[in-house]
């Protein structure tokens, strides 16, 4: 299936090659998690602060059970604050 | 020590300075900054004077770090009654300027009255004096700070001054101080433009002492190894700057766009802090230059940027194609999101003239997206705009009614009345994105219902920075909360809303809070002042202040009833995204604010809770 994905700030660099400003489309697996997905794309976890799906939050201890859906955006940041 | 203990009282209408020394008891009691200047305005003005008139007071203001060598001590504030809200206004900024006068010699400078002509203070170590300052009238403010150094021979003496927005009345004028550092909120620009002062100068180089230098240093060095290897201030806000929250917001549903119309951006993406290190097509070169402290900061936030030079906003206009400050994330979003346009080099040339001529981003992006719906609506057409057109998208329109706005120029001048004033003028108030008279920033409460609350109680009208629960919200900062959930928002608003307030009073900035906790801020306090600073001290002393602004409010006319926000946030729901089908939920947070506060069912602060604050 095909999620959207979106890495930002340092978690840029883990991009596949085919992004364009920040975002790619990716082919998974039917029954990938959160944490399988950016496992694969060689994200570290303590990296992956913040991790959306479709814009809802999922928990570090949700991502490894978290399946994903055909079409969903996966985005994610390391830790970030502003104001 | 920390507190110089001196304060600069300066009678424009009669053209004096006079040395006071500074009330012990209230610093004590209100720390410094922002709640020790509260504490002198309310003791000095009526809270139903007119801000405009020379019977309100304007105070400049430092805290007992400021000048020192804790992290971030660069931080000074004005504190007015607001020109813009009617509300007490404190504005806070950075930069060098608040340090030189700190180090000048000065706790803070009181201003009162109203000079007869333009006038400059000068101020250089204890020597204070007024000068005449007709030929800096009409000049902006990056000519006032290169025309005061250039007179005096001396490129190190600090600047802060209004320029034209200030001079014209524009009711979010800003004061500007190294020439892109501002205490932008509230209109203290127009405030301090009534007083007939055009601008601030000062050279300090006797330093500030502090009580305790070896307990001093090992707090300060604490400090900054936590600061330095904590994620965010060691590495997010330097690299991205506060921009880095374009894409964190938008993706969360959050974002105010159309003037609150609409809860995503599609060109989010095109003006965030990523955007601005990309190569243009132009030119091949990035939006972004480097980052940029203010005084004593090892968190160096701020962006540099330099503009395409073949950018039709400033094809041959030279002033605009120097490196000066770049977007920050609340002007990218007022002037970008909130008004539809996702020209990154528009928006940069747009903030450039509010430092230029000294206007807050946020309520000009704001005001300028209620005028492009009333424009919309068909409220106001061409012949009440003089022509302009102000279609939502179009950076050409923005560009042009931003500079008009800046020089008072046409329906520019309409624009600075602020939204509040300019919607009620047009037959649409409901337009207005307004609490208390003040434009709110660019997080939509839809999408995070504690910033609903954040915004509704804010003592200066709406604001992030009074309470910034985005950070646990959104951000996972110190811990994570859900955005959509409004139980429990009534106490984590207040105990951001406390904790800030102290924070504000001490001389450094809100940003080490990221990395920083009271009980690491507490010991540079103690060792600079010589006393006894504790976490639970400093949370008290942030409620007084809370409880003390709040009086000010109600006695200046304000009500619970002002505790509100746009009906658009309260009724109608946000289109896309994960909020999608919310509004915010202030009714669920409110009557327990109010409970927790020790407030009244109408918001008022009971005599239990007054006489507990010592107020």
């Amino acid at each position: 299936m095909k999620i959207g994905l979106k890495l930002y700030a340092s978690l840029s660099k883990y991009l596949p090659a085919n992004a364009e400003r920040n975002e790619a489309a990716l082919i998974v697996d039917d029954d990938a998690t959160v944490g399988a997905v950016l496992g694969k794309l060689g994200a570290p976890p303590e990296n992956c602060h913040l991790v959306l799906i479709n814009g809802a939050y999922v928990a570090p201890s949700e991502r490894d059970d978290h399946k994903l859906n055909d079409g969903d955006v996966l985005a994610a940041w390391p830790p970030v604050a502003g104001g | 020590m920390g507190w110089t203990e001196k304060v600069l009282r300066v009678n424009l209408t009669a053209g004096t300075c006079v040395t006071e020394p500074l009330n012990m008891q209230w610093a004590n009691d209100y720390l410094g900054q922002r709640g020790l200047a509260s504490k002198y305005l309310i003791e000095e003005i009526d809270p139903k004077v007119d801000p405009m008139s020379p019977e309100n007071k304007m105070i400049v203001a430092t805290g007992p770090l400021t000048g020192t060598a804790a992290p971030t001590s660069g931080r000074w504030s004005v504190i007015t009654k607001g020109a813009l809200t009617g509300a007490i206004a404190c504005s806070n900024s950075g930069g060098f300027f608040g340090a030189e006068l700190k180090n000048a010699g000065w706790d803070m400078i009181i201003f009162e009255g109203r000079a007869a002509s333009p006038v400059h203070l000068s101020i250089n170590n204890e020597t204070a004096e007024l000068l005449d300052a007709s030929e800096l009238w009409g000049k902006s403010v990056w000519e006032t700070q290169d025309k005061i150094r250039e007179t005096k021979g001396d490129s190190f003496v600090r600047v802060a001054a209004i320029g034209a927005a200030g001079e014209n009345g524009v009711m979010f004028a800003a004061i500007v101080n190294d020439k892109d550092r501002a205490a932008g909120r509230s209109g203290v620009g127009a405030g301090m433009g009534s007083k007939n002062l055009k601008a601030i100068s000062v050279r300090g180089t006797l330093g500030t002492k502090v009580a305790d230098p070896r307990a001093f240093m090992k707090a300060v060095n604490a400090a900054n190894k936590i600061l330095k290897e904590n994620a965010v201030t060691g590495e997010g806000l330097p690299t991205y700057g506060t921009q880095v929250l374009m894409n964190v917001i938008n993706e969360s549903g959050a974002l105010p766009t159309h003037n609150s119309a609409d809860i995503q951006f599609d060109g989010a993406s095109k003006i965030g802090g990523e955007a601005m290190t990309e190569p243009r097509a132009s030119d091949g070169k990035a939006n972004l230059v480097s980052n940029a402290a203010c005084f004593g900061c090892p968190i160096s936030c701020a962006r540099v940027s330099q503009m395409d030079p073949e950018h039709f906003s400033i094809k041959g206009r030279q002033q605009y194609k120097e490196k000066s400050g770049g977007l920050e994330y609340e002007a990218a979003w007022a002037l970008g999101a909130s008004c539809g346009v996702d020209d990154l080099e528009a928006l940069t040339f747009c903030n450039f003239i509010c430092n230029e001529h000294g206007m807050d981003p946020i309520s000009l992006g704001s005001t300028v997206a209620a005028a492009m719906e009333l424009y919309k609506i068909g409220a106001i057409g061409d012949n009440i705009t003089g022509g302009m057109s102000l279609r939502f998208g179009s950076a050409e329109d923005l560009v042009a009614i931003c500079e008009a706005t800046g020089k008072g120029e046409g329906f520019g001048a309409e624009i600075g009345l602020g939204s509040k004033r300019l919607c009620e003028k047009y037959g649409h108030p409901e337009l207005s994105m307004t609490v208390k008279g003040q434009e709110f920033p660019a997080y939509d409460p839809r999408g995070i219902q504690g910033m609903g609350l954040t915004y509704a109680t804010s003592n200066r009208g709406a604001c992030h920075l009074r309470s910034y629960t985005v950070s646990s919200e959104i951000l996972g900062i110190p811990e994570k909360t859900d955005p959509m959930a409004t139980e429990g928002k009534a106490g984590l608003v207040m105990a951001f809303q406390d904790a800030t307030a102290a924070v504000d009073s001490s001389g450094t900035c809100v940003f080490t809070t990221f990395a920083l906790t009271l009980d690491d801020i507490a010991p540079e306090i103690s060792a600079a002042t010589g006393g006894d600073w504790t976490t639970e001290r400093l949370v008290e002393v942030g409620e007084r202040i809370w409880n003390m602004e709040r009086q000010f409010n109600l006695d200046a006319g304000f009500t619970g009833k002002d505790d509100t926000l746009p009906k658009r946030l309260l009724k109608d729901a946000a289109k896309t995204g994960p909020s999608a089908g919310a509004v915010n939920r202030l009714d669920e947070m409110l009557p327990e604010y109010y409970q927790l506060r020790g407030w009244t069912t109408d918001g008022v602060p009971t005599d239990e809770t007054t006489g507990r604050l010592g107020l």
